[in-house]
This record gives structure tokens, C-alpha cells and sequence, in this order.
């Protein structure tokens, strides 16, 4: 029996991306409890809402998370639109709606890179990562960007994308879907990899509905939850939408998932491409939110639902302006998956929430 | 389940082409739209303003009384709201990015001086005849409307840029 002792994991951890600190009481080990820290990289993007207009702020809210960059755009521009009465033109939608998908493929690719990169299966995490540059050479040539795009404004969006664009975004997806199954099956079939991955940081469906865990974290847990089954903006009209869910519920179970994803997204872009209807990218915007004028918008991230808040005040700038993000959502499941499992499995249970920390502390 | 799944794609790898260029050598092709360093074609610039106003960084300066138009590209970041702003539509986004530097200037574009259309319209305006109407009541009355209008719009900004306006439009009227 050995002697109960306290190891710090992180802030700065080779297996960490950000920094998110743990204090894991250790007693032969055996994780008996992990205690989160956060707080290292606040940067208090909310309150600039006071000092950039209702306008300006689509450029600061992009720059919450560096991945689900267009994600924040496009929720916070929706958030507006609401408070504002905004009705935006079917083809922005679909456009915003392709745009979204296409950065899961890209997030989900990468967070793949990086637990290959965690369990120690370099050429994985290579191969994964070349998968993603196609992606983002797509971005780049819609957007104009590879990480911050720009390309959402309050009532629409900035850029269209023609019809030949559309088409290579297509053959693009698949020509990546060959390889991508090629890499899945190294993911999904590889003993080293399921020894790895399989049995480690169960957390029980009960567990995670009572945590309020979201996304791919939770879905992995068997809860039947994701924001596109709403059918807000173009996901309405989808022909159907079947959130990919799994009841093994541990670290094996969140790879499949996320690993099924990325089909399915590219199957929404395929859909949505082939009906994508013509017209107007954009509505003007004029005044300001009413007084006291409230609302409300959910967005599926790819980490997860992410929900946002803003009031106004009369004015272009808004009283308040709230996210909550995936992430700060699924620290408190974190926490009690790490309840139990060796301390060598700690990076890998860490990693598969997919924590993106900027985003909690905004 | 059987082991070497990727097996087959690292083995391939061995015979493709490198994913990677020898950058700063070879260099990947760019695409027409993508987003450089802000370009200004100072022939049609108005000097309005409605570019250093709308900037989220404040990183455009346009002074009226020296005639020019200056960005400070270590601040920019290239989200192309000054180009939805710009009245004259004189913003571009060029696809070709600010080169390197190691000192923190801002560009500075001189703007040719609008005296000549201006003067020219003067001309015009002197030739045609005076409305009969445009007492000196009346150009009263429009500017206490445009001086109200203003006030509205002040109000609107935050603090620290409405208080930059009026220092200009004391200017101005003094
Ligand atoms: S908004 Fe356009 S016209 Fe006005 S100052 Fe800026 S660049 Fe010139
Ligand atoms: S692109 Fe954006 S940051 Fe750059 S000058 Fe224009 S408004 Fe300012």
C-alpha cells in the first residue's frame, strides 16, 4: 500500500495544448481524485462588448477559439439577429451552415491527429494532419483565411461561394474520404490502439447526463443530444439527421464517435451543396438592439453545444454579452472519468474530452 | 483486428511527392481572394473618416487637414469591415501579403488634395443662379439639423471615440 501523494499535471504539459491545471492525488498509481484548475488565460473578451459595437465584436468573438473560430462567428452572429429581428436569406444560411461543417471535419481531424500524437503513434498523427491541410487549403480559398476567417457579419455573410467552388469542395471531400477511412481503420482496428483506448475513463450514461456533459463527450455516453437536431438556420432542412452516439462510453468510445462525425458533416456539406438555393448573401442591418431587448442561441460546436447571451441597451453596443462554452461544460466529467484510472492514462482521458480552454475562459 | 493498419499508406508515402513545399524557395500558389494587407486607391479616397471610425483596432488614421490616409499594418487584422465601410468603395483586400518588417511603422498614403473637384463644382455652382430661397435663416436651420443629427450619432459611440469626434468637429467649426 503506498503513501497518498499529490502530482501537479500541467499548466504546461507536453500533452496539453493549453493550459488547464490537475491536481491528481495519487495513491499507487491510482488516480483517486482530480482536482481542475483554471483560470491561466482569461482574457476578458466579453467586456469588450462595452468598447466594440454590436458590428466590430464579430471580429473578437471569432478570436474566442482559434478552431471553432467560424463556429463562434456564426453563433454570436445569430445571437444578434435574434435580438435584432434580423431574417437572414436562405442561401447565407446554407453557406454559413457548409462553412461550420466543413471546420468539424477540420476540428475533428485534428483533435484525431492529436490523440494518435497522445498515445504515441507519430506517422498517425502526420497522416491525420495532411488530411486537415486539404481542408483548410479550402478555407483559404472561400474565406480567404485558414483559421480566422472574417466571413460572417451581422445578416449574412460576406462571401458567396459559386457553383464550380461548391463542386471542388466536393471533390475535394472526396478525395480526403478514401484516406480518411484508410486512417479511421487504424484508428478504429488497431490492437495497440484499442489497448489503449478501450475500458479507460468509463463514464456511465447516468453520469453524464446528471454532469450536463455536451458534444462528442457526451454522445459517447450514450446521451441523445446534439444542437443540429434542433434544425435552427439550414439544418431544418436536412432530410435527416441522426446524432452518432455509442454506448461503450470510454476513451475508445469517444474516438468512434468523433472518427463518424466527419462523414456524416461530409455528407451535410453534399446535401446542402446540391440544394443550396440561389439569391441575396446579405441583408442590411440598421439601428441598434432595443433596450433591455434579450436573447437566446445554441450552436453545436464540434466540441460541442455552445450557448450564448446578449442584451442590448439602445445603443450599438450590447449590455452584456455571455457564452458558455463546450468545454466548461465537459471539466466537471473530466474530473470523474479521472476518478480510478492509472496515472499514465491521465494525458489520454484529458485529451479525449477534446478541451479547448481558450474557449472556457474566453 | 490485425496489426500494421496503416501499413499501406505510410508504405505509399515513401513514393509521393513531398507534402510540404521548400518554402522560402518554392512558395504555394495563392489564392485570388485571399486575405494579404489592405490596399487603398487614394484617387477616389474622400477622406471621410468612415474607415478609421469602423476599424475594431483603430488601426487607420485619416487626417483630413495633412491629406492622408495612414494604416498601421502590425495592428491590422485583415477582417475587411473597413471595405463594407468605405463609402467611395476605394478599400481592397489585396491577395498579396505585407512584407516583413522590423520596424513598427504605420503606411502613410497621401491623398491628393480635393481642392480641384471641389473648386471646379464651385465654379459650376457660381454659373448656375442662386436659389432665391437659401437665406441665411434657412443654412441656419440645416445646420442645427446636421448638428443634431451628429449629436444622435455621437451618442452612439463609446466614450473615448465620441470624445475624439467632437475634438473634431470643435476643430472644424473653429
Ligand atoms: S472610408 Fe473610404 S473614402 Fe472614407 S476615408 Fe476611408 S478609404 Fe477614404
Ligand atoms: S481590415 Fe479590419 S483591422 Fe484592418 S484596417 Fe480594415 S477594419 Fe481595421
Amino acid at each position: 500500500m503506498g503513501k497518498k501523494s499529490i502530482i501537479p499535471f500541467g499548466p504546461q504539459h507536453p500533452v496539453l495544448p493549453e493550459p488547464i491545471h490537475l491536481d491528481l492525488v495519487v495513491e499507487d498509481e491510482v488516480v483517486l481524485e482530480a482536482t481542475p484548475q483554471i483560470g491561466f488565460i482569461h482574457r476578458g473578451l466579453e467586456r469588450l462588448v462595452q468598447t466594440k459595437d454590436y458590428n466590430q465584436f464579430i471580429y473578437v468573438a471569432e478570436r474566442i477559439c482559434g478552431i471553432c473560430a467560424f463556429g463562434h462567428s456564426m453563433g454570436y452572429a445569430e445571437t444578434i439577429e435574434r435580438l435584432m429581428g434580423v431574417e437572414v436569406p436562405k442561401r447565407a444560411e446554407y453557406l454559413r451552415v457548409i462553412w461550420h461543417e466543413l471546420s468539424r471535419i477540420h476540428s475533428h481531424i485534428l483533435w484525431l491527429g492529436l490523440a494518435a500524437d497522445a498515445f504515441g503513434h507519430e506517422a498517425l498523427f502526420m497522416h491525420c494532419w495532411r488530411l486537415r491541410e486539404r481542408v483548410l487549403d479550402l478555407f483559404e480559398k472561400t474565406t480567404g483565411g485558414r483559421v480566422i476567417f472574417s466571413v460572417v457579419k451581422v445578416g449574412g455573410v460576406q462571401r458567396d461561394i459559386d457553383k464550380s467552388m461548391l463542386d471542388e469542395f466536393i471533390s475535394v471531400l472526396d478525395g480526403i474520404k478514401d484516406e480518411y477511412i484508410q486512417i479511421c481503420n487504424a484508428f478504429l482496428n488497431e490492437p495497440s490502439v484499442y489497448n489503449r483506448t478501450a475500458g479507460i475513463g468509463v463514464i456511465s450514461p447516468e453520469d453524464a447526463w446528471n454532469l450536463s456533459m455536451v458534444g462528442p463527450f457526451a454522445r459517447a455516453s450514450a446521451v441523445n443530444y446534439d444542437v443540429r437536431m434542433l434544425g435552427n438556420g439550414a439544418y431544418g432542412d436536412l432530410s435527416d439527421f441522426q446524432p452518432i452516439l455509442s454506448n461503450n462510453c470510454d476513451c475508445y468510445a469517444r474516438m468512434e464517435v468523433r472518427a463518424a462525425e466527419v462523414p456524416q458533416s461530409i455528407d451535410i456539406i453534399k446535401e446542402l451543396a446540391a440544394r443550396i438555393p440561389a439569391g441575396d448573401i446579405a441583408v442590411p442591418v440598421k439601428g441598434a438592439p432595443d433596450i433591455d431587448a434579450e436573447a437566446c442561441n445554441v450552436l453545436e460546436q464540434p466540441r460541442g453545444e455552445c450557448f450564448y447571451y446578449a442584451k442590448g441597451n439602445g445603443t450599438k453596443y450590447l449590455d452584456r454579452m455571455r457564452m458558455r462554452t463546450p468545454t466548461s461544460q465537459n471539466i466537471a466529467g473530466m474530473a470523474v472519468a479521472l476518478k480510478g484510472c492509472d496515472v499514465a492514462d491521465v494525458n489520454m482521458i484529458v485529451l479525449t474530452i477534446d478541451p479547448c480552454i481558450s474557449c472556457t475562459e474566453r | 483486428m490485425g496489426v500494421f493498419k496503416l501499413g499501406k499508406m505510410t508504405f505509399g508515402s515513401l513514393f509521393k511527392k513531398p507534402e510540404t513545399v521548400l518554402y522560402p524557395i518554392e512558395t504555394k500558389p495563392q489564392p485570388a481572394g485571399l486575405k494579404g494587407h489592405i490596399a487603398i486607391d487614394v484617387e477616389t479616397c474622400i477622406l471621410c473618416g468612415m474607415c478609421d471610425r469602423s476599424c475594431a483596432t483603430n488601426c487607420i488614421t485619416v487626417n483630413k487637414q495633412e491629406n492622408y490616409w495612414e494604416i498601421d499594418r502590425f495592428q491590422c487584422v485583415q477582417c475587411g469591415y473597413c471595405i463594407t465601410v468605405c463609402p467611395k468603395k476605394c478599400l481592397s483586400m489585396d491577395p498579396n501579403y505585407a512584407p516583413a518588417s522590423t520596424v513598427h511603422k504605420a503606411d502613410r498614403f497621401d491623398v491628393p488634395t480635393q481642392d480641384a473637384a471641389p473648386a471646379k463644382k464651385a465654379a459650376e455652382k457660381a454659373d448656375a443662379p442662386q436659389p432665391a430661397a437659401a437665406s441665411a435663416e434657412d443654412v441656419e436651420k440645416t445646420s442645427e439639423a446636421v448638428d443634431s443629427a451628429l449629436e444622435g450619432k455621437i451618442a452612439l459611440m463609446d466614450p473615448e471615440k465620441a470624445e475624439k469626434v467632437r475634438a473634431a468637429l470643435a476643430a472644424r467649426n473653429a
